[in-house]
């Protein structure tokens, strides 16, 4: 591995200046260095990815590089131009685009309105409308940037409205590209979709800039990787060169097991049994469509599927909150006992007395509640619970003092109760809820995305607990969208489409090609060779129904 | 991390805040060819400078605490209820139910039988806005708003049709019975001997207001209910994982607030008019609403608030008794308050956090 900074290039790219170049680039917030003394040179006409822990500074760097904030020392070169880079004006016209995570668009704008939205011509919208047209429509052919002109942003699924950024930036001539974690947001094929797009970009000669910290992406599309640790830049090598273990290694600073290690599992009696499991939401559409499922003590069931094919409401329901408004039919019982799927009794929290623990697909919208301490979330579910209530009041000290044990054994940092659950990273707040479900000792454990944008050290630390979960007795379903790990954790594995169970298979003897079968609605996999035009490590489908709206 | 120390966010901005509404104020003033010290002077003399002005201005106050209170309480269920005005006018209606046809010989008895009066058709008035917003979404704001002007129609009519007394041409109920009178805080004084305050309508009900302000803290921050109307009022999704009901909180949450809100007829209909007159709340469940979000929606600040905004009440009249500034300019230094304290609040603050930012870092560097 090459020392920090100089990226291991031959002669022919140091000649030709670079697209962009950072030289000793430092940034501060408060006492917090986010960035420290950053060298970076991205070659023209390369992807180049930028990976690290989140809080490791990416983000930080590329908002430098994209004017919202100045650093306090250092140089930025643009095709071998040292330039002040003052706001996102000055980067507009320097040739830089910038596809951010949460996408900037204005909801009830049409696409072409939201295109030229900012760099509109004149004082008159009709012809710069008319000029976007031609230029999309060039855009469209050239890259399969394909979307509707005139439909408006709220009516398109994730992966148009990122499309219609990309567009924003190529619209204004964007030669260097940078997207920030462009793929949190999107189903497996829709992300496939967009590295072609990238793919097909780089090849006309433009230069990209992708921030992830999934190693999978880096390895998959990129043509040099850089590491982010703790502000600084550990490393940049060619992607071919190196291999995901050194990635992690380099980003976390030590050794990372990126497959769980786990004995087989010895499962027993069944807990939760599901049968002709129905579900029809509030607009009359048929979300599941007859659910058979069961799980034992001591083994966990993944269920592995393209998100939007019914996952997140069969969580919902199990966890005694259906959608609003809809109609849900077929048994389910857990222990013997059945649980009611509608009416009185149906709750979150008759569910949790009845030994059910819950880790939400979405820790920040309904695991946590961002704005409380993180002591506070630790009671969050469980407020009834005794141990945390004295009389007519909650027993606030009771609490802290389990948030701080929790905290201590999940190696939550910083170890800070008192802290607002929003100013943790997304591994830690994903450890509290972790922390707060597992440690409930529940008979069956639901758990939804339990890493999604969750840092590499924290995602082995959560899938150790998991499996030692399983080892004490208990049944855990597993919903992921990650197929890596629906593989390594699940003793079985369900596939999930369009709101049916495709098929069950065993995770020692299946592929991913299968699974990438069986994830599209193929339900005949059994004489499939793996080679049927899916490539192995993707597993990762077109032609898939696309999200919901 | 935090942008800035706890006592610059709840103390410095909201001072800083008064001090720019003052400014201005004084600018006012003085464009209208009076002199502001002498303005000021009026005020402070008027409202704080005697035992008398105090008796005003603590009246004042404990009718802006019930409203604060209830606004606030709302407000952490992320509800807005701006209907305290016509909580507060039902409120008035369940005292006057109670003294009039309940016989109660003394007013340590009557009090409490007021209370349950006031809370009941106060949180019965903010029911129904409630149910409609947990079970159909019918927007707070707009349910409530309409119920004031609903509240001020039916007094008129209760009070013209069925509460006036035979003979009489005013419209208002008959006097409550001697006895229920509540005890002014001059007789109170008087009692220990210590003169204070005479002739003023500031009653025992301003020590239930801060019994109030010690019960809704309690309530927020130390129950299990609270803590489930903090959580929906952060997150609705949020609060369905964690089995809390929203439907039932709304409608709780709702039934609290417009509970304290009609208990401020307490205050000034069994502890000041010992009738009900029409308009008796006189746009004190609106003062609430500034009361809550100038005091930051604590029970503290709520406290210090309304004492801020009864003695714009009391010095504001005093200034227009004593001083030829037309009463109307009260009105503009009691908006300017509003304005700078509630609405412009980002304006004090954001630039102080990046001051305290700035002192952090270079503290650091050092």
């Amino acid at each position: 591995m090459t020392a920090a900074g100089e990226m291991t290039g031959g002669r022919s790219d140091a000649a030709a200046p670079a697209a962009i170049e950072l030289r000793g680039i430092s940034k501060a917030f408060g006492p917090v260095q986010a960035n420290r003394n950053i060298n970076l040179r991205v070659p023209k006409g390369t992807i180049h990815g930028i990976i690290g822990e989140n809080g490791a500074g990416k983000s930080t760097l590329m908002s430098i590089l994209y004017g919202f904030y100045r650093p306090d020392a250092g140089e930025i070169l643009v095709n071998g131009q040292p330039i002040a880079i003052t706001d996102s004006q000055t980067a507009i016209r320097a040739g830089i685009g910038m596809v951010f995570q949460h996408f900037k668009l204005v909801q009830n704008f049409t696409v072409l309105e939201n295109v030229i939205l900012g760099a509109e011509d004149g004082a008159l919208l009709r012809p710069s409308l008319s000029k976007a047209r031609g230029v999309l429509k060039q855009l469209a052919q050239e890259y399969q940037l394909n979307v509707d002109p005139d439909e408006r942003i709220e009516e398109l699924s994730v992966g148009h409205q990122q499309r219609v950024e990309i567009l924003k930036a190529l619209y204004r001539q964007a030669d260097i590209l940078i997207l920030d974690e462009p793929t949190g947001v999107l189903t497996p094929a829709e992300a496939d979709h967009l590295f072609r797009i990238l793919e097909g970009l780089r090849d006309e000669g433009k230069t990209i800039i992708l921030i992830t910290h999934k190693l999978r992406e880096i390895m998959d599309i990129t043509d040099n990787v850089s590491v982010m640790r703790r502000g600084e830049m550990v490393a940049s090598v060619k992607t071919a060169e190196t291999d995901p273990e050194e990635l992690a290694e380099l980003m976390v600073g030590r050794k990372v097991l990126l497959n769980v290690e786990k004995a087989p599992a010895t499962p027993t009696k069944p807990v939760l049994q599901v049968e002709g499991l129905r579900m029809i939401d509030d607009d009359g559409v048929e979300r599941l469509r007859g659910i058979d499922l069961q799980i034992r003590a001591g083994e966990i069931l993944g269920l592995a599927g393209v998100s939007g094919n019914g996952q997140t409401q069969l969580l919902e329901i199990l966890g005694g909150y259906p959608p609003k408004g809809s109609k849900v039919e077929g048994t389910v019982t857990m222990n013997g006992a059945p649980l009611p799927l509608s009416g009185r009794g149906c709750d979150a929290a008759s569910r949790r007395r009845a030994g059910m623990g819950h880790i939400p697909e979405d820790r920040q919208v309904e695991g946590l509640i961002m704005d409380f301490a993180a002591w506070e979330n630790v009671a969050f579910g469980w407020q009834d619970a005794p141990e945390f209530n004295r009389g007519w009041l909650m027993d606030n000290a009771a609490i802290r003092s389990d948030a701080a044990d929790k905290m201590e054994r999940f190696d939550v940092r910083p170890r800070n109760p008192n802290l607002a659950a929003r100013n943790f990273s997304g591994g830690n707040q994903q450890k509290i809820v972790v922390a707060r479900e597992i440690e409930r000792n529940p008979d069956l454990l639901l758990i939804g995305q339990p890493t999604r944008g969750v840092d590499i050290g924290a995602i082995e630390f959560i899938h150790k607990r998991i499996v030692e979960l399983r080892d004490a007795g208990k049944a855990i379903l597993l919903v992921s969208v990650e197929l890596d790990e629906i593989l390594s954790l699940s003793d079985r594995v369900a596939v999930m489409f369009d709101g049916r169970i495709m098929g069950e298979r065993d995770p020692a003897s299946t592929t991913t090609g299968e699974l990438g079968l069986l994830m599209a609605g193929v339900t005949d996999t059994k004489n499939t060779p793996d080679d049927q035009g899916i490539p192995p490590e993707h597993a990762h489908v077109d032609g898939l129904p696309q999200e919901p709206r | 991390m935090d942008k800035m120390p706890k006592w610059a966010d709840v103390i410095l901005t909201p001072l800083i805040s008064l001090v720019l509404a003052m400014a201005i104020s004084a600018l006012v003033i003085l464009a209208i060819g009076e002199s502001p010290w002498e303005a000021m002077k009026t005020m402070v003399q008027g409202a704080l400078g005697s035992s008398y002005g105090w008796g005003f201005t603590l009246y004042y106050a404990t009718n802006f605490i019930f409203t604060g209170l209830a606004v606030m309480v709302a407000y952490h269920a992320s509800l807005f209820n701006i209907g305290g005005e016509g909580q507060a006018a039902m409120g008035g209606l369940g005292v006057a139910l109670a003294l009039l046809y309940i016989p109660l010989p003394h007013w340590a008895l009557a009090l409490p039988v007021a209370m349950v009066g006031a809370a009941i058709l106060g949180a019965a008035w903010a029911f129904i806005p409630a149910i409609l917003q947990a079970k159909r979404g019918s927007h707070i704001v707009i349910t409530t708003i309409m119920f004031n002007f609903i509240a001020a129609a039916a007094l008129n009519y209760v009070l013209v049709r069925l509460l006036r007394p035979v003979g009489s041409m005013d419209p208002a109920s008959a006097r409550f019975p001697e006895a229920t009178n509540l005890p002014s805080l001059s007789d109170a004084f008087a009692s220990i001997g210590i003169e204070w305050g005479r002739n003023t309508p500031a009653n025992v009900t301003f020590f239930i207001a801060l019994l109030a302000c010690l019960l809704v803290w309690l309530l927020i921050w130390r129950t299990r209910m609270g803590y489930e109307i903090r959580a929906l009022g952060k997150s609705e999704p949020g609060a369905v994982y964690a089995g809390i009901s929203p439907v039932r909180i709304t409608v709780i949450a709702m039934l609290i607030s417009g509970g304290l809100a009609g208990m401020m007829a307490i205050n000034n209909v069994m502890g000041e008019a010992e009738r009900l007159v029409l308009n008796a709340v006189e746009g004190a469940g609106f003062i609430g609403i500034a009361v809550a979000l100038m005091g930051r929606n604590h029970p503290f600040g709520v406290l210090l608030a309304a004492l801020l905004f009864g003695f714009l009440y009391q010095g504001g009249g005093e200034l227009a008794l004593w001083t030829s500034i037309p009463r109307e300019l009260i009105i503009v230094i009691q908006a300017l308050v509003i304005l700078f304290t509630g609405a412009l609040d980002n304006m004090v603050r954001m630039p102080l956090e990046r001051l305290f930012l700035r002192l952090r870092r270079k503290e650091v560097a050092e």
